[in-house]
């Protein structure tokens, strides 16, 4: 079944290519895309049957030489995180075209570029989460930039340009860092096995017993390319500008995917190459990561643009994940993992709930909106789902994995637990306070009053409106995420199954075992 | 007379390898009758002809390099011309570079569709700014001496990455300079400027060669000999004196960086890369690098290698600050070609970084061999764009100009981009690879830190590559903009050639790394 993680991998490209071509018909090139998204869709079902929870540690793996000079390899394969990863960007993408499918792009650009770039990052950012060299996926961990970088920088908002170099490079930098610890993991393999290699199995093997200065410094190399991506307070900067100059659509993959890698990292990477350097260095990870949940939660809380505010709702997020990355226990690491997941589903579509309101009232300020939930109740009532399961109610997905995540981490680390769970009570201040600015009260706002009069009416906010509710179109875009999000919300037990076994062996890998206290709650 | 007769017959000829040296002596002699064709020829045929002989000696003596390589090369390569020239893997691998690379160059000089008449003046003696002048820039003539002083300085160029004696090397030094000073002033367009860089690269050049030469003599003092290998063994444990040693390798090596274009012996780079004519840039930016670091390569190698840690600080340093000036004062040029020169002084560190890896199995050698073909590629293409956009007044550098290119010219664009991307290191193209396999010598080699601070250096460099491309696609073009032209078929395949090199190498650079590899320089 090895051929359907190829597949996963081909065919939003061959569908790039399609779509390159159509660059003259819009609508055709809409409908080819959302097609391939499609059948990616099918693929990742596929996929999902076909891994097996139980089985080894690296499953469906493909490899063929490319540098044999170096031992590096065409390597591809997947375990349970890597997997749950692929299966949300296969569930994404399609959505993210059909939200996409009317808004209008800066002038002089066709839709058949953007929609290239958007499978073309499909397609690179699934081998990124696939490859199992080191040297293959630090090479993809590079190339994810350049279609982020034209997409942002080509289809963005008035700072594009700024926000998409200063992406590039954040990105960029913490890369070749990483490329340094790479060679030295590399330069470390070829003198104890008498031949480099890049396989990242083997190079485990390797590393982890290597003396702890030498980690150490592996460690910060690798630590800091995922720090930056993922992104841990201060190396988030990036992420705002990025995810506020992005069209809506490249935000959510942005915010909801890219990220994603940086945790993914951590937990493929970071753990198990270097045992020991991480657990000597958790500490410091985790005030980064209670700092990231509480900062990230405070500034959300400030914003006065949309997209910003959905930049530090993930900063925060990303906090919880590190901190059950780094707590060392399999609760945590579970909860961890789905949050990863979770946060995909949720903040993906409260983006794209947001993206639905800017697209009625045309602006991304919280001051220019007011009393939608008069003229438009679905899109409010959206709005409050999305909120909600971002914020981590009970009965949502996000709940789940936030629970999972604090009551892993307390045995080990009760302090940052403690801070972090200050976030929760934030989260709802800044989720509940974003509706009721935006969506109750009078109808009021100046882009929304305008929008609302039609054009050239003066006036009466309470006349029937210009601004529509949700058409059939994005009802179709919301609706299976809304489904997800309560299925996972009661019946998380299906991920958590694919899940857990890799997440134990990564544990395992990293030589801990869970306190007593966690293992009797079992 | 009886005596010197007898004198005479004591002296025996050298042994000469004609096999191993013909691609030189093939280029040495084309240029020559190239010579003679300037002379002996009318006018209105001589370009023709001349671009002929070029390509014809280039792809003869590649010939003669492939058929030596497969059929009868020595494992350990061999000395000739009683010692003075080795042919050993590294040389072949050089020659064969220097031969492709000026391949692409000639394509570029000879193309007279981008400019009516070629990128050359008329007649060189007109003074800038007169009647005359502006009457030469319009005529489709131009000097076809450029083909002869072109193979002169490969043939120099060829000679210096092999000599294995340092008066051969100083020679050669002075075959390959000596035409480039001259096709520096040859420019149409932009007389001054021209004549300017030509000027400053021979005076700063003049000063490099009398470093060297200072360098060579120092030397001979300490080892009685200035062959490299008699060095090696001088330096090897004897209790001569270690300032002569060191001062001759320090003035020595002045000399040679200056030609690497490495910082802080760069200043004429920018200057002399901006005021040339195009096609000239590309052989200088391409060629001259890879023969300087062959020198480089060799002189350190062979002579050097086991004084090591006596020098190894003052490269350490001198390669950061190359990479420093050239990645920082690259942030703040507006000029295209003036950019691709810092980034050239950027590179010119990293190369440094390989030629100062010196780990046994000759990694660090083979890894800045195939860095330098990867670069040299990758600039004459990228030179070779910068020649086809243009506005009324010649080529259009100032980099506000190049304003919204890809909304004009997607494919020019398209392949700046690509190249500026190798440029920048980034995977999937072979500037990438060289870096990779640059900095994993070095790591190999304990140079971490230098490591490091070459990728801060290339994460800063990237933001001006990362510039250009942002202009060229998010930028709205100026109404008055350049044109792109539409390239001839010279133009054309210099630009395929280094674009396709590029991406080839990244995706597959095995047989070149493997190539690279075969052997190490004979001592």
């Amino acid at each position: 079944m090895s051929w359907v993680l190829i597949a996963l991998l081909v065919v939003p490209l061959v569908g790039a290519l399609v779509v390159a071509f159509l660059r003259k018909d819009d609508k055709k090139a809409k409908l080819v895309a959302l097609a391939f998204s499609l059948v990616e869709l099918v693929l990742a079902v596929l996929l999902w049957t076909a891994y097996d929870p139980g089985g080894s540690r690296l499953q469906l793996e493909t490899k063929v030489d490319w540098i044999p000079a170096f031992g590096v390899q065409l390597a591809f394969g997947i375990d349970g995180i890597a997997l749950v990863m692929i299966a949300v960007i296969a569930l994404l993408i399609p959505l993210v075209i059909g939200a996409g499918w009317t808004e209008k792009l800066p002038a002089g650009r066709s839709q058949g570029g953007y929609l290239a770039l958007i499978l073309v990052q499909e397609s690179v950012t699934v081998a990124v989460f696939a490859a199992t060299d080191v040297f293959l996926f630090y090479v993809l961990f590079e190339v994810m930039l350049i279609p982020m970088y034209f997409l942002i920088g080509g289809y963005g908002g008035a700072r594009r340009q700024y926000a998409a170099v200063k992406f590039f490079l954040y990105s960029f930098l913490g890369g070749l860092i990483m490329l340094a610890s790479a060679i030295g993991a590399y330069a470390m393999a070829s003198d104890e096995l008498g031949k480099g290699t890049f396989d990242w199995a083997t190079l485990v093997t390797v590393v982890r017993d290597a003396d702890p200065t030498t980690q150490t410094w592996l460690f910060l190399g690798f630590f800091l390319a995922f720090a930056i991506k993922a992104p841990l307070v201060p190396f988030h900067t990036w992420l705002p500008d990025a995810a506020a100059e992005a069209p809506i659509g490249v935000t959510v993959i942005v915010v909801g995917i890219l990220d994603k890698v940086g945790t993914f990292g951590m937990l493929r990477y970071l753990l198990p190459m270097f045992p020991e350097a991480s657990k000597n260095l958790a500490p410091y990870i985790l005030v980064l990561a209670v700092a990231g949940v509480l900062y990230g939660s405070l500034l959300a809380t400030g914003q006065r643009d949309m997209k910003r505010f959905l930049a530090y709702v993930s900063i925060a997020h990303f906090g919880f994940i590190a901190l059950g990355i780094f707590a060392f226990t399999s609760q945590a690491g579970v909860g961890s993992v789905s949050y990863m997941l979770n946060h995909s589903i949720s903040t993906g579509m409260l983006i794209l709930v947001i993206g639905m309101v800017i697209a009625r009232g045309g602006s991304s300020q919280i001051s220019d909106y007011g009393g939608m939930s008069k003229v438009a109740p679905l899109l409010a009532g959206m709005l409050l789902i999305s909120g909600l399961t971002t914020l981590s109610l009970p009965g949502t997905n996000s709940f789940v994995s936030e629970f999972l995540v604090l009551i892993g981490s307390f045995p080990t680390q009760p302090v940052a637990t403690i801070l972090a769970t200050v976030g929760m009570v934030l989260a709802a201040l800044y989720v509940l306070w974003l509706y009721q600015r935006m969506m109750t009260g009078p109808l009021r706002g100046d882009a929304l009053v305008a929008a609302a009069a039609g054009p050239g009416a003066v006036g009466d906010p309470e006349k029937k409106t210009a601004i529509g509710d949700l058409t059939k179109r994005e009802i179709a875009v919301l609706a299976p995420l809304v489904v997800i999000v309560l299925a996972l919300g009661f019946y998380p037990q299906p991920v958590l199954d694919v899940i857990t076994p890799t997440v134990g062996a990564t544990l395992t890998e990293v030589g801990v075992t869970d306190p007593v206290s966690v293992q009797e709650g079992k | 007379m009886n005596l010197l007769v007898a004198q005479a017959q004591q002296i025996e000829a050298p042994e000469i390898h004609y096999g191993a040296i013909a691609p030189v002596l093939i280029v040495l002699g084309a240029a020559c009758i190239s010579v003679l064709l300037e002379a002996l020829l009318p006018k209105h045929q001589r370009w023709a002809v001349q671009l002929v002989l070029s390509l014809l000696t280039l792809v003869g003596a590649t010939g003669a390099l492939i058929l030596y390589a497969v059929s009868e090369r020595p494992e350990q390569g061999v000395a000739t011309l009683a010692g003075t020239v080795a042919v050993d893997s590294p040389s072949l691998f050089l020659w064969a570079t220097l031969l492709v690379l000026a391949f692409g160059s000639v394509l570029l000089i000879a193309d007279r569709s981008v400019e009516p008449g070629g990128a050359f003046v008329a007649q060189a003696a007109i003074r800038p700014g007169t009647i005359q002048d502006r009457a030469q820039a319009t005529k489709t003539g131009m000097q076809t001496e450029v083909f002869p002083l072109t193979l002169f300085a490969l043939g120099g160029m060829m000679t210096f990455v092999a000599s294995n004696d340092l008066l051969t090397m100083f020679i050669a030094l002075e075959v390959m300079s000596l035409p480039l000073y001259l096709l520096c002033g040859l420019a149409r367009r932009r007389r001054l400027l021209s004549q300017e860089a030509a000027v400053k690269y021979f005076l700063l050049g003049a000063f490099a060669s009398a470093f060297f030469l200072y360098g060579v003599a120092l030397l001979y003092g300490y080892a009685g000999s200035v062959k490299l290998s008699s060095i090696a063994a001088a330096a090897a444990g004897t209790d001569r004196s270690d300032t002569l040693l060191f001062a001759g390798f320090g003035l020595l090596v002045v000399g040679l960086l200056f030609k690497a274009a490495v910082g802080p012996f760069h200043a004429w780079t920018p200057d002399v890369y901006q005021g040339a004519p195009t096609p000239v840039t590309a052989f200088m930016a391409a060629c001259t690098k890879v023969a300087a670091f062959g020198g480089i390569l060799r002189v350190i190698t062979v002579a050097f290698e086991n004084t090591q840690w006596e020098w190894r600080g003052v490269l350490y340093g001198v390669a950061v600050v190359s990479m420093v000036i050239g990645a920082v004062l690259g942030l703040t040029q507006t000029d295209v070609k003036r950019m691709i020169a810092y980034s050239s002084v950027a590179h010119a560190g990293f190369l440094l970084i390989g030629s100062i890896a010196l780990v046994p199995d000759g990694e660090g050698v083979s890894a800045t061999m195939f860095y330098l073909l990867a670069y040299g590629f990758t600039t004459i293409a990228a030179f070779g764009i910068v020649s086809l956009v243009r506005n009324s007044d010649g080529e259009a550098t100032h980099l506000s100009q190049w304003a919204g290119l890809a909304k004009r010219s997607p494919i020019v664009a398209g392949v700046f981009t690509f190249l500026l991307l190798a440029l920048a290191g980034i995977p999937l193209t072979s500037g990438f690879i060289g870096k990779f396999v640059v900095f994993s010598a070095a790591i190999e080699a304990g140079l971490t830190p230098l490591v490091v601070i070459a990728l801060v250096a290339s994460a800063v460099a990237a933001f001006f590559y990362l510039r250009v491309i942002v202009l060229m696609y998010f930028s709205d073009p100026a109404p008055d903009g350049p044109t792109v032209s539409v390239p001839g078929a010279f133009t054309t395949i210099a630009i395929t050639l280094g674009a396709v090199v590029t991406l080839v190498l990244g995706l597959w650079p095995t047989f070149v790394l493997d190539w690279a590899g075969t052997g190490t320089f004979l001592s």
